[in-house]
């Protein structure tokens, strides 16, 4: 019964945040300020999401991150589909990591 | 006929398009999701009740977190706080997925809120150059999410039930899988617009500086609403 509570409490935290903008976005006329800050959300998390978390996926392995990074840029500047690039990553990591630990 | 095999994604509906393109999140999750249900039964958790955890928070940060305080014999309450911090960032990225939501009518718009992740917000918003005007259907954005949602739920029931059968170099691999995927997601526009890249790398040091100061939940808000607000500075009328 403590479990349910707690997960069904989590699940409003969860929910609350992410359902305030569908509620409100629309009720408001926004500057053009406020626009080009909206529009710039996207790259501004995506930088913060990427770095440092990269380097921290294994706390004492940094360098494994580093490496995975380095090949989903190098494959990215290539213009290599997302799932290639993904997946590039995927090995590289996987290979790494039973050639040299 | 050829023409038609040849050209397949066309001749999709966007839901199904939305299904592939939703795939890759499914793939990184699944492993993650596994480790996430086998620690939720260390913490005493049976695998219905960690199943039901991920159905209906679907909050990958906020769970592990939520069972690993379980763990360290923390309160019902002080795990929901803490909980509702670490999910300020949706706040923000809410905004912007709500922002391509504004002819949506007010139902879908609740429902799809609901699954706004790290991942399905960045594969929406950044996702390839094309069909833009496709991702801004209901059907597509339900399609890419619920496939993210259901790789999330099925690898808890595996990792659950099997508790850890997938060793812990895979689990690794895939997560740096989906920085992976961030990468790719940011790289091509970045490219294209240097304030975008700039905004990018801003926001990267930033949070890297606020990490020092904060813990990572709110280093990554304030670094995002503050690296955004380059942006109005940077950008043209017209983006």
């Amino acid at each position: 019964m403590k479990v349910l509570l707690l997960i069904v409490g989590m699940a409003l935290v969860t929910y609350i945040p992410r359902l305030l903008p569908a509620l409100f976005l629309d009720r408001f006329k926004f500057p053009a300020w406020f626009k080009k800050w909206l529009e710039s959300i996207p790259y501004a998390a995506l930088g913060a999401l990427i770095f440092p978390g990269v380097l921290l996926v294994e706390k004492d392995q940094p360098l494994l991150g580093l490496a995975g990074g380095v090949v989903a840029f190098l494959l990215s500047l290539l213009n290599f589909h997302i799932t290639l690039v993904m997946t590039g990553t995927i090995v590289t990591v996987i290979l790494l990591q039973y050639l040299f630990l | 006929m050829n023409e038609r095999i040849t050209t397949d994604n066309h001749s999709d509906s966007a839901f199904v398009r939305g299904v592939k393109a939703g795939l890759p999140i499914f793939l990184g999750y699944f492993p993650i999701a596994i480790a996430f249900g086998a620690l939720a039964v260390q913490a005493n958790f049976s695998w219905m009740e960690a199943v039901f955890m991920s159905l209906i928070v679907f909050a990958g940060a906020s769970q592990f977190v939520g069972v690993s305080m379980i763990i360290a014999g923390a309160g019902t309450a002080q795990i929901i706080a803490t909980t509702f911090f670490l999910n300020m960032r949706h706040l923000i990225m809410s905004l912007a997925v709500n922002n391509q939501m504004r002819h949506f009518s007010a139902g879908w718009k609740g429902f799809l809120s609901f699954f706004i992740t790290d991942e399905t917000f960045a594969l929406l918003l950044l996702g390839g150059g094309k069909g833009l005007e496709e991702k801004r259907t209901p059907s597509y954005m339900a399609g890419l999410m619920i496939t993210a949602y259901l790789g999330w739920a099925s690898g808890t029931a595996a990792g659950g039930l099997g508790a850890g059968f997938i060793p812990a170099e895979i689990t690794t691999a895939m997560t740096v899988g989906l920085y992976g995927l961030f990468i790719g997601l940011l790289v091509p526009p970045a490219r294209k617009s240097i304030n975008f890249a700039a905004i990018a790398i801003s926001s990267m040091f930033l949070n890297w500086a606020l990490g020092y100061l904060l813990d990572t939940g709110w280093s990554i808000v304030l670094a995002t609403v503050f690296a955004a607000g380059l942006g109005i500075f940077l950008i043209k009328e017209d983006g």
